[in-house]
């Protein structure tokens, strides 16, 4: 039934508002550079050897703020798969092998299968963009990610009208991660997006930080950023994506419904039951440094907040 | 359990050669001091708080005051089983250290979290069930330091006991502080909990013991009494 539907409206065929200024912006940095050479570098992206992606087009749309110190994004991390501690993903995670990595696309696409890391990224233009971003634990962190839309990915799949969420896994092999021994969350850790959500220009599909390819504990070698939506949203270390009509798993949704919603949007106005969301602790702000009130939506209200209009997000948290 | 404990640390001192309270006292000042020296010195620069300061500072103060506690509540048991009866001259120390970092705690999520806004304080205890608890232990735990020294122990006599028996409830609120604000991963709280059973547990197997002791002596008494009358 699903498949007859989209025999006739095709969503693959939409153009992206983030794929038409993509291509201006990769014109624009191409010019910027006046060098062809260095544009393709840009262009056809892949995993560089050296770990350093070199020049990338600045997004414009970057937060002001001064970002975090690398060492404070690479040492303060939430990543249960190598431990529960904050400083246990940086201690384990060089048991992650990154390479080779493939992908898995199943579900309601046409072109679903197995694709490697490579084919993921050839055809993207990867950009610096530096983001809020704010854990459910009420800290924040300013980071400079390196990627690309997720929905500019998601396209070239051609997804099926059935195709209303997108669910993603994050990688589960104990003999890498030691962390999935213990029972802390259902394994694999899964997430999950509305198609709208997955779309949305903002939606990054991350490889590196600061300019460089992600060190494994922030979830290398390929991540979900979605920077209106509390950190454990932002799955790591993806090997699968599976697109669905109906509403998927999320780790900490199965966990604790009645805490981690769904949608999990940053909101002050909605605290977690435990604790209150209206302000949050900026990390490497220093020991006597007040918090910051929460924004809504992280900040990124302008641009996200038609996704939930008329939803109630007292109820929809 | 403390109105008989001063004649026998008389009597256990006495016996040992050496006294190895005024060995261990020195050692438990440095030991307990030591978090609070560690923290200093990383906030004057050696050293490194890590990206979050406030979040160490406050865990570690937090979860040294547990500690203590623990300790704390370790001394009877430990004196009972190894008849070591001069560790209970170390409880009093014990116990003040233990609030000591309980209000470095409670200082350091006032100051640098809340920055004194009291009002904000008020939401989180009204709100907040794990803050509720938290700063119920806190106050329980204030009298306890108050009566702590040997003029108080005289004045109130056998109620300074009834008095110091907070502790357990309090160490109990110590852990259901410690669980409510864990995410998932609730074994550290787990340990607290499971260590607090056992201390608390033999306490109440030994009080056991000791009312079937004294019931029976009762009962022996009252027996030879009875022989006595029909004896007559």
């Amino acid at each position: 039934m699903a498949r007859r539907r989209t025999e006739r409206i095709k969503p693959s065929e939409i153009t992206s508002e983030s794929a038409f200024f993509n291509r201006r912006e990769v014109v624009r940095s191409a010019v910027a550079l006046g060098l062809l050479p260095a544009a393709s570098k840009a262009l056809g992206a892949a995993m560089p050897p050296d770990g350093d992606f070199g020049e990338l087009a600045k997004w414009p749309g970057s937060v002001e703020e001064e970002p975090n110190a690398f060492e404070d994004i690479t040492t303060y991390n939430n990543f249960y798969e190598f431990g529960t501690g904050k400083g246990d993903p940086a201690r384990n995670a060089h048991t992650l092998e990154t390479s080779p990595w493939s992908v898995e696309v199943t579900g309601e696409a046409e072109k679903t299968g197995t694709y490697t890391l490579e084919d993921i990224l050839k055809p993207h233009t990867l950009e610096d963009r530096v983001y809020r971003f704010r854990c459910v634990e009420a800290w924040s962190m300013i980071v400079p990610w390196v990627g690309f839309p997720l929905g500019d990915l998601l396209k070239r799949f051609a997804p099926l009208a059935g195709a209303r969420y997108v669910q993603f896994f994050t990688l589960n092999d104990p003999s890498q991660m030691p962390g999935l021994r213990y029972p802390v969350l259902e394994w694999p850790y899964r997430e999950g997006l509305t198609m709208a959500e997955a779309m949305h220009p903002l939606t990054l599909l991350t490889v590196g930080v600061y300019g460089k390819v992600l060190p494994n504990q922030n979830g290398a070698p390929l991540r979900l950023i979605v920077p209106w939506k509390y950190g454990f949203k932002s799955i790591k270390s993806i090997v699968r994506i599976h697109f669905t009509e109906t509403q998927p798993k999320c780790s900490w949704n199965m966990a604790a419904p009645q805490e981690y919603g769904f949608y999990s949007n940053v909101n002050p106005n909605v605290d977690h039951p435990r604790w209150s969301q209206a302000t949050e602790r900026r990390l490497g702000a220093g020991l006597f440094s007040p918090r910051v009130p929460t924004l809504m939506f992280n900040g990124y209200a302008d641009e996200v907040a038609d996704l939930y209009r008329g939803l109630d997000l007292v109820k929809n948290y | 359990m403390a109105q008989h404990t001063e004649s026998v640390i008389a009597a256990g001192g006495h016996r040992a050669a050496r006294n190895p309270v005024a060995i261990l006292k020195p050692i438990v000042w440095i030991a307990c001091l030591a978090p609070f020296a560690i923290i200093v010195a990383k906030i004057a620069g050696f050293g490194s708080l890590g990206p979050n300061p406030v979040e160490e500072v406050l865990h570690t103060m937090g979860k040294t005051s547990l500690n203590i506690l623990w300790v704390t509540l370790a001394v009877t048991p430990l004196r009972k089983l190894t008849k070591w009866n001069w560790l209970l001259r170390l409880r009093r120390l014990l116990g003040l250290f233990a609030f000591f970092y309980l209000v470095l705690h409670f200082l350091t999520y006032a100051a640098l979290d809340l920055r004194f806004d009291w009002s904000w304080l008020w939401t989180d205890i009204s709100e907040r069930p794990y803050i509720t608890v938290g700063m119920l232990a806190l106050v329980l735990m204030i009298p306890l330091a108050v009566t702590s020294t040997k003029g108080w122990q005289r004045r109130l006599g056998r109620r300074w006991t009834k008095l110091h028996r907070l502790v357990y409830p309090i160490a109990i609120l110590g852990v259901v502080h410690f669980w409510w604000q864990v995410k998932a991963d609730i074994l550290q709280p787990l340990i607290y909990a499971v260590l607090l059973a056992l201390l608390l547990g033999y306490r109440l197997v030994d009080w056991r013991a000791r009312e079937r002791r004294s019931r029976a002596a009762r009962r022996d008494a009252a027996q030879r009494r009875g022989g006595q009358a029909v004896g007559r």
